[in-house]
């Protein structure tokens, strides 16, 4: 079984995408900004990170750059999950390192395209 | 809601008129989708409204009808298989054999998403030094073709079956929405066409891609539709079916090695000829 971890300040969207998740059959961990997100990757790498930009303590963007330093911060696939929806920001993005983008709102038929997208189902 | 008698009756048109069955389930969607169109028509309710196109049978109240209530859903390189058979082994086989002047139909196109990855993969492959092809796509719908030929998609439109980098590649935002490059709407001309008339005035195609149009239809109005199909087609030419559809029930196409794909027959050109 794949690993997601999910970072989100957003308790209502982690919920949300957790049920659709695991309904993909994934085994979720939950980070709530990317200093936590950090700490979880340092403990075990995900297979996949769900990452949301606009956080408290550390964005995603910045979480994004420190991760693909870390040792084995590479393996990750990771899909952006945000509001954010301008061009710029999303080459920003793809940029840094992510693999997919995904613009708030979502539903599990737009979570599953971009999983898809990104090779992880 | 529209009685058990209104609905039998709908979907008796709505089949003739464009070979889509609706089943009884899609009652309450009928309802609602008719709804909007009786309104616009200036009656009170989709049931005063049927009565009345039952009355004067005119043939532009129905067609909105049919158009209407045939299904359209669509998205972004849908079956991404048929796409990749297209990419690595149906396009660059075509090309060779031709070298160049290669015509695509996309065939029920609905809001054209079939027919702009078509466009994105025909530049990708272009950037790969290889001709260029002209793809025409058709719908029986002016509504929806007109929303194609906007190129103009919403953001939930745009975020199912396109990688986020072909996005950036070949989309501008519009305020909320999101819109295609006139490079890639010039590669598509868009036309009206019912696919159970003749197609003969689209011309000759190479590779006609007929995804999930034909699914709901019964098979011997699906053979002759695939038949009319074969006819535009050149003799060599390939068809692409959705993912998970049934094979043509018509000698006009042999399967290939790639599952969905079929070959035009050259013997069934002959004995239809």
């Amino acid at each position: 079984m794949k690993r997601c971890l999910i970072v989100d300040d957003s308790r209502v969207i982690r919920k949300v995408a957790r049920r659709i998740l695991e309904d993909m059959n994934f085994e979720i961990e939950e980070a709530g900004d990317g200093v936590e997100a950090l700490q979880a990757c340092r403990r075990r790498m995900p297979e996949a990170i769900l990452l949301d930009w606009t956080m408290p303590v550390m964005t995603g963007i910045e979480f994004l750059k420190q991760l693909r330093q870390e040792p084995g911060g590479n393996a990750p696939v990771v899909v952006f999950c945000t509001t954010e929806n301008d061009v710029e920001k999303i080459a920003e993005a793809i940029k840094a390192g992510a693999d997919e983008y995904m613009m708030k709102p979502f539903d599990g038929d737009i979570l599953h395209s971009k999983f898809s997208e990104a090779g992880l189902c | 809601m529209l009685t058990d008698a209104e609905f039998a009756y709908v979907a008796r048109e709505v089949k003739a008129r464009c070979g889509a069955q609706l089943t009884r389930e899609m009652s309450n969607v009928a309802t609602q989708r008719l709804s909007p169109l009786a309104r616009r028509e200036g009656y009170a309710s989709a049931s005063e409204f049927l009565n009345a196109a039952r009355i004067k049978q005119d043939d532009k109240l129905w067609a909105a009808i049919a158009e209407t209530l045939a299904p359209s859903d669509t998205r972004f390189f849908r079956d991404k298989g048929a796409f990749e058979e297209l990419k690595t082994h149906i396009l660059p086989d075509l090309y060779a054999k031709r070298g160049g002047g290669v015509r695509v139909w996309s065939a029920g196109c609905a809001t054209g998403q079939e027919a702009y990855s078509l466009a994105m993969l025909v530049e990708d492959l272009r950037s790969e030094g290889m001709p260029s092809a002209e793809i025409v796509a058709t719908d029986m719908s002016e509504r929806l073709l007109d929303k194609a030929r906007s190129g103009l998609y919403t953001q939930f439109e745009v975020q199912r079956g396109l990688p986020i980098r072909k996005l950036v590649q070949h989309f501008e935002k519009v305020g909320d929405l999101w819109r295609i490059s006139d490079r890639l709407r010039a590669r598509v001309s868009f036309e009206q066409h019912n696919l159970l008339q003749d197609p003969g005035m689209l011309g000759r195609f190479d590779i006609v891609l007929c995804r999930h149009v034909l699914s709901g239809f019964e098979p011997s109005m699906r053979a002759a539709t695939l038949e009319r199909i074969a006819g535009a087609m050149a003799s060599d030419g390939v068809l692409v079916l959705g993912a998970g559809e049934a094979a043509p029930e018509t000698q006009a196409f042999a399967p290939s090695p790639i599952q969905g794909v079929y070959v035009r027959d050259a013997a069934w050109a002959r004995a239809a000829a």
